[in-house]
């Protein structure tokens, strides 16, 4: 395809400008990596008495806060995937056809929906709509540790932050999987039914092990978008810097990203530097998840089939 | 047993057309029936109409399952379930998606006035007020990312796709993949950590939202930009230069002009994308309640940043702040629903003839 033609001017200076394009996305998250380790570190190398954060490190000031950026991400994925599987497979395979494609289109826009609505929704609609079942779940099952009471009185838990996350990244998940489960290979599927296959399993033998790797890579994605989305928490959690697992309760461990919007702007001096530096270490979750989600997605293409 | 059931699918004894319909209809008439009778009783206080769908959901899912089984045999009752099961996932799935719309539609109109959108929220306590220079705020910060972003983005496309080979393309992948990744608020923690170096930690502008924006902006538009460009056959580039014209003459009269429909809307959704961000501009562009026509100085407040202010910082009248976020939460999801449909149009339009 490549004929050895002379070079001209003007491929030259295109070749150059589309180059330089991707080398400035290498040299703005090189920048990226720089200015918030400069930023942070002040905060990782100050003594105890200069950081004035309750006498504390900043080591021992970080764990908690993974912890409630892990656990809440966590959760909200435990709802989301079923879910979100689910509908997929509504919309590609069980939904009248011509019903399908306006569903897709609207679970495409839900997922633009600004993250402040979300937050906005999840404190003055959800909030007290599931406070009668949190009261109920503490009072019936209050022995499991998970629903230890005393029962929060605002519902403003971990819990239903855990179900405005999972709202908001389902339809991100929900898209990539019906995008996924709509390309599988008509011939599995014909042959499937050929073979005698119901529905059911015509999608277990053929769409979910097709869709194995886009299902991970949705997921990943979401859970990405969950481990960072700040709004939604710092608007709904009543936060406080603990490790708990307990669900209903008004104490919740906050997560990184909900506690750097609502310290930054009052923050000053060394309180600035150590929020960075707590950003950091949100950067570099969300890169390893990213990183793990990548190296499963191309290991499992080699066997799927797909390409 | 197995065999006499796989008997029963071959020989295709199955249920009545109607069946499932049926069945659903008579379970959630027999469970709206007992929770009646429960608020009757007066063992619940009223009506419960979600406990109610949810035995009706869980008796229809077991009757069909038992009574397909005993007809139909094991394959077609699983088959039976896990239709109703997924139908559930769907309408679950509704519920929080409806109410949030319906709910920001509803509270939303309360001040979706002419005053709203005509004056800023500069010295007003309590009712009354607008949004009109949060709305400023939002076209100047979004269109100074679109105009940072979409070059960049669709150049570093082209390379990819056109010219990129070996380690530098590879690298500059896998690094779109990261960024992707990052979390808005570190996007805005690097603006800040970036123009305060410059300017000072006390900088606040909308420009610096903007740049925040871009690195949120930019891998979206790579990401789409490149698929579409993937799309434009190879046989169009091979007559191009079949016929003597250069590389980047084919790139900007063939293979652009033939994605141009793809790119569009691909650029319009990731603008969509980042209208909505709230945290990186909570901590580069600040809090004003004034209009700011200038993205090089001063605060400047964009409508996610106005929503999430009206409701945290409420005054005396708390109903009025919080009128003033529905409507503002509705006029941001106008503005993406507009945006989405905009690009679909765009598509239609665009779209190249005759591959359809």
């Amino acid at each position: 395809m490549t004929a050895r033609a002379k070079a001209r001017l003007g491929d030259r200076v295109f070749q150059a400008a589309a180059m330089g394009a991707g080398l400035l996305i290498l040299v703005a998250l090189a920048a990226v990596a720089i200015f918030l380790i400069a930023k942070a570190m002040p905060a990782l190398v100050a003594s105890p008495e200069e950081l004035k954060r309750d006498g504390t490190d900043f080591w021992p000031y970080v764990p908690p806060l993974i912890f409630g950026t892990v656990w809440a991400a966590f959760l909200a994925l435990l709802f989301a995937l079923p879910l979100a599987v689910g509908i997929a497979l509504f919309i590609s395979h069980y939904a009248p056809r011509k019903l399908a494609q306006g569903l897709g289109y609207a679970i495409d826009l839900l997922a633009a929906i600004p993250s402040v609505v979300y937050g906005l929704w999840g404190i003055l609609v959800l909030a007290p709509a599931v406070r009668p079942l949190y009261e109920w779940l503490v009072n019936n099952v209050g022995w499991f540790p998970l629903f230890a009471g005393p029962v929060s009185g605002t519902g403003r838990t971990v819990l239903t932050v855990a179900v405005v996350l999972a709202v908001m990244i389902l339809p991100i998940i929900t898209a990539l999987c019906r995008e996924v489960f709509l390309q599988t290979p008509p011939l599995h599927e014909e042959a499937a039914l050929a073979l005698g296959a119901t529905r059911w399993e015509v999608v277990k033998m053929a769409v979910l092990p097709f869709g194995r790797a886009g299902i991970i890579s949705a997921t990943m994605l979401g859970l990405g978008r969950a481990l960072g989305e700040t709004m939604a928490v710092a608007m709904v959690l009543s936060p406080s810097i603990i490790i708990s697992f307990a669900l209903l309760q008004s104490q919740n461990p906050t997560t990184i990203a909900a506690n750097i919007a609502l310290k930054f702007p009052e923050a000053t001096g060394l309180g600035i530097n150590a929020l960075i530096a707590t950003g950091l270490v949100l950067f570099a979750i969300t890169f390893v998840v990213n990183a793990l989600a990548r190296v499963v997605i191309n290991r499992r293409k080699e066997f799927s089939g797909a390409n | 047993m197995t065999l006499m059931s796989e008997a029963a699918v071959i020989q295709g004894r199955t249920l009545p057309r109607g069946f499932a319909w049926t069945t659903l209809v008579a379970s959630i008439v027999a469970s709206a029936a007992i929770f009646l009778a429960l608020a009757l009783a007066q063992v619940t206080p009223e009506f419960n109409v979600a406990g109610a769908a949810v035995v009706g959901a869980i008796l229809y899912l077991v009757l069909v399952g038992v009574i397909s089984r005993l007809v139909e045999g094991r394959r077609k009752s699983i088959d039976r379930v896990m239709a109703g099961v997924i139908t559930a996932a769907f309408l679950i799935a509704l519920i929080p998606l409806i109410s949030l719309v319906a709910t920001t539609a509803a509270d939303g109109i309360n001040r979706f006035d002419m005053q709203f959108f005509s004056s800023s929220m500069r010295n007003v306590v309590g009712a009354g007020g607008g949004g009109l220079h949060a709305i400023i705020g939002t076209l100047l910060v979004t269109g100074a990312a679109t105009i940072i972003s979409v070059p960049v983005g669709i150049m570093t496309a082209i390379y990819l796709v056109e010219y990129g080979k070996g380690r530098l393309a590879k690298s500059i992948t896998f690094l779109i993949d990261v960024m992707t990744g990052i979390p808005s608020i570190v996007a805005g923690l690097f603006a800040f950590a970036l123009f305060a170096l410059v300017f000072g930690p006390g900088i606040r502008f909308g420009i610096g939202g903007a740049v925040a924006l871009s690195l949120l902006m930019i891998p979206v538009v790579v990401r789409s930009t490149e698929e579409m460009l993937k799309l434009v056959p190879n046989e169009l580039r091979e007559a191009s230069f079949a016929l003597g014209v250069p590389k980047w003459l084919t790139i900007v009269k063939v293979v652009l002009p033939t994605a141009i429909a793809g790119i569009i809307t691909g650029v319009m959704i990731s603008i969509a994308r980042i209208i909505g961000e709230t945290a990186p501009l909570l901590i580069i562009a600040g809090l004003s309640t004034s209009m700011n026509y200038d993205l090089f100085s001063e605060r400047m407040t964009t409508l996610p940043v106005f929503v999430y202010t009206q409701y945290t910082i409420q005054g005396a009248d708390a109903q009025a702040y919080i009128d003033r976020a529905w409507t503002g939460a509705l006029v941001l999801i106008i503005i993406v629903l507009l945006l989405n449909l905009i690009a679909r149009i765009i598509a239609r339009v665009l779209a190249p003839k005759g591959s359809r």
